[in-house]
């Protein structure tokens, strides 16, 4: 069948591109400094913000990004122009080649790779290496006489292990750690990074797989096992920077060098613990260590902050947060009201052409469907290399994800439309077209509010998930909080956005009522 | 002839022929030879639904002016029948003529609109107001002033429309709507209406009520009427001939008067006795 667009459609289809921001001019423009959403990464990138901001340089921060793979894609991309990466990393799971050599024969390989293949630079390591630290409480090693890896092989059949999902999947993690030192653990749970040593702690699990340099080892009073086989490859940190930023920007490639060997394990051990035990904010933690070794100007004398000073109330922090959660909550707004604005125009008009081609219509909205089963952060990152960072790919995810309850809703209620009505028309001699404008299309009105309703309210929560690819929202925070094991971070972004899906709901419940026609009431 | 050429002139103004005037003429043509042409006319039909026969080799007819009930058992092919008529169902063979033309030669559109037709449970528009679902033939056909035809059948089914005419469906009793789909198949005024249970799910009183109403509206506006009941009291009372439908075939087509003194199949006799209007009785 040919089914020509109305006017309406084309012309709200452009003014949703319209919304869209084009892409900043890349001459000259401030350098998007990115990070991955733990806490070192934050306290990196933020330190590389600052010294750049330091020497007189535009920064724009797009901190927390998804994981490695949407932050690297990210910068060959060019929607960042640098972010820190560990070598280890770069060699295993970006060029999936085989953990081997010393730390300075892994940098030469990575930075050669990738150079070739990506024009993309790894700037002289910061000076500090994070490798996997395999972790286990006091009272386990002294009791089972533990110190290296080798240790572990006679008992690991007794423990049970909690790894980060990607640690349990990657070669360098733990299905070659098994191989290497010969280990059998049996009972294996995934874990997040927040929790994991808790559940180490509270004897849940009783091995987990840490980052050398994180606080918290020392706070939970962990025993990290020796690598004594020298299975891990070196993990040395380095600024990587994208083709543009080392081509136009050698005043930025300059500032950020100075980094250059500046950064112990000790000290990144000691930065760690301060956000992640005592609490402290990232960007004053990057300001002290940037100060401390002497690239930019600081206080000669750090002021020791009040512990009520440094742990306000929520309410008290929510209120002094409040213009940038405002901030914060519009993006989200025009996050949501964009993509399903978008969805709504596309899915009632095909809602409308299945009905009239009914043999098709299942295996479309199937079709359809089966995007929403696709996880948010797998569709995100498939979205990088097509669209890039940022608005564009956020409002594209949230649109196909919008689809499905406004296209399933749509068809269903002109399908099943009051059935005595349409006959009668029918037979009074209406036309299938009089009978689809006139009779089923606003007899299904009320059905397919329901389906913007829902489709809404998931958007509103989804939308928390464009932070993974730096579109911002109240997704920000909670990414940041949930990397910074910040409790109040997470819920000055979650409150918003709950009371804002709240307040989606009841609007579109009072355009419901509006535009039900009368003699159907709502809520019969 | 006379009558039968007026219908004609309707159906020949109102539908149009697929065919073309060739067909038309050569209709007009046969006109004037036939004093017999019916305004309804189905012959030898033949309908099956999977591997169900509904209707097995039926013959009918309708003269112009007159009122004919359907009377039968519910799956005794009633609907089926009166469906046939405005091309709602297509039969497996046999031929069905409106005004003495075939409907197959008839866009089926402009058939229907020409046709009143009241469904089972009224099907009005639930969010149509009273005067507008009245308004709908004549509106859809873009007669001059759809509403004032709509007014006038209101005030015919005895629903002042100062006082309905702006109600919705749901404001409205049973009763009162089945009036308003009796006013809707009349407000274009058309020469034929089918009507389809009119006064199922209604309560003895309001039923009662609604055919004397409806009985007195047909005798005056002297349309012809095809009507399915499956309540042989009903059909009796309003009818000039009734046909007894039983699993696809007729018992007996005759005028109620014939029917009560000689019921041909013991089938009527005992559909009499038991609504009590045998002839024993």
């Amino acid at each position: 069948m040919s089914w020509r667009p109305p006017a309406w459609v084309i012309l709200g289809l452009s003014s949703l591109l319209a919304v869209i921001p084009a892409p900043a001019a890349a001459q000259r423009g401030p350098v998007v400094v990115g990070s991955k959403p733990f806490s070192e990464s934050f306290i990196l990138a933020e330190m590389f913000a600052q010294i750049l901001e330091s020497r007189g340089i535009g920064v724009e921060r797009r901190l927390g990004l998804g994981a490695t793979e949407i932050a690297f894609q990210a910068l060959r991309t060019g929607a960042i122009d640098v972010y820190p990466e560990y070598t280890g990393t770069g060699l295993v799971a970006i060029l999936n080649q085989t953990p081997q050599g010393t730390a300075a024969q892994v940098y030469r390989r990575v930075s050669r790779a990738f150079r070739e293949r990506w024009a993309i630079r790894w700037l002289p390591p910061l000076g500090f290496e994070n490798t996997y630290a395999i972790a286990v409480r006091r009272e386990s090693a002294e009791t089972d006489g533990l110190s290296n890896l080798t240790d572990l092989s006679s008992v690991a059949d007794r423990y049970v292990g909690g790894f980060s999902p990607d640690f349990i999947g990657r070669p360098d993690g733990l299905p070659g750690l098994q191989e290497h030192y010969d280990l059998r653990i049996v009972e294996v749970r995934s874990l997040l990074q927040g929790v994991k040593y808790e559940a180490l702690a509270l004897g849940e699990v009783d091995i987990i797989d840490g980052y050398s340099t994180d606080g918290l080892i020392e706070r939970y009073d962990l025993i990290v096992l020796e690598d004594d086989l020298n299975f891990f490859p070196p993990y040395q940190a380095a600024p990587v920077v994208g083709r543009n930023l080392w081509k136009t920007r050698p005043d930025a490639i300059r500032a950020l060098s100075e980094l250059s060997g500046m950064l112990d394990e000790e000290t990144m051990t000691a930065l760690n613990r301060r956000v992640e035990v005592d609490r402290e904010d990232f960007v004053t933690v990057a300001r002290d260590a940037l100060a401390d070794m002497g690239l930019v100007e600081g206080p000669a004398l750090r002021i020791v902050q009040d512990l009520d000073d440094l742990r306000p109330p929520l309410v008290t922090y929510l209120w002094a947060r409040r213009m940038e959660t405002l901030r914060l909550t519009s993006r989200h707004m025009l996050l949501v009201l964009v993509s399903l604005l978008g969805a709504t125009v596309v899915a009632i008009p095909l809602g409308l052409v299945l009905e009239r081609a009914r043999k098709g219509a299942e295996w479309v909205i199937r079709g359809v469907g089966l995007l929403q089963t696709i996880p948010s952060i797998a569709l995100l990152a498939f979205m990088i290399p097509l669209l890039g960072i940022g608005v564009v790919p956020a409002l594209v995810a949230l649109f196909l994800y919008s689809l499905f309850p406004i296209l399933r809703n749509t068809y269903t209620g002109i399908r099943d439309a009051d059935v005595t009505a349409v006959e009668s028309a029918r037979s009074l001699g209406m036309t299938d077209g009089q009978i689809l404008t006139y009779i089923r299309f606003p007899l299904a009105i009320p059905v397919i509010m329901a389906g913007v309703r829902t489709a809404a309210v998931i958007t509103v929560g989804t939308a928390t998930l464009a932070a993974f690819i730096g579109a911002g929202g109240l997704g920000d925070p909670i990414v940041a909080g949930l990397a910074l094991s910040d409790s109040r971070m997470i819920l000055s972004g979650a409150i918003p956005a709950a009371v804002l899906a709240f307040l989606v709901d009841g609007v579109l419940g009072l355009l419901e009522r509006v535009v039900t026609p009368s003699g159907l009431a709502v809520g019969d | 002839m006379r009558a039968y050429s007026r219908v004609g002139r309707v159906f020949s103004r109102e539908i149009g022929c697929e065919a073309g005037s060739t067909t038309l003429s050569l209709w007009m043509a046969e006109q004037t030879r036939s004093d017999e042409v019916p305004a309804l006319g189905a012959e030898d039909i033949v309908k099956r639904f999977g591997d169900i026969l509904v209707l097995d080799n039926v013959s009918l007819s309708v003269a112009k002016g007159e009122v004919m009930a359907l009377v039968g058992e519910s799956g005794a092919g009633k609907t089926t029948l009166l469906r046939l008529f405005n091309r709602m169902v297509t039969p497996d063979s046999g031929r069905v003529s409106v005004g003495g033309l075939p409907v197959d030669t008839l866009n089926p559109v402009r058939l229907r609109r020409s046709i009143g037709y009241v469904q089972q449970e009224g099907g009005l528009l639930p969010h149509w107001t009273v005067l507008r679902n009245t308004a709908l033939v004549p509106w859809l056909r873009a007669m001059a002033s759809p509403n004032d035809l709509a007014s006038k059948a209101l005030r015919l089914v005895g629903l002042p429309p100062e006082e309905f005419g702006h109600r919705r469906p749901r404001e409205l009793s049973g009763g009162q709507r089945q009036r308003v789909a009796l006013a809707r198949a009349l407000a274009a005024e058309p020469e034929i209406i089918l009507l389809d249970e009119p006064f199922r799910a209604l309560d003895a009183i309001t039923r009662a009520e609604l055919v004397e109403a409806v009985d007195s509206l047909l005798e005056r506006i002297g349309v012809t009427v095809l009507m399915v009941t499956n309540d042989i009291r009903t059909a009796l009372d309003i009818a000039d001939r009734v046909a007894v439908l039983r699993a696809g075939r007729f018992e007996q087509v005759a005028s109620p008067t014939e029917l009560r003194a000689s019921p041909s199949t013991p089938y009527v006799k005992q559909l009499l006795d038991r609504a009590g209007e045998g002839a024993v009785k």
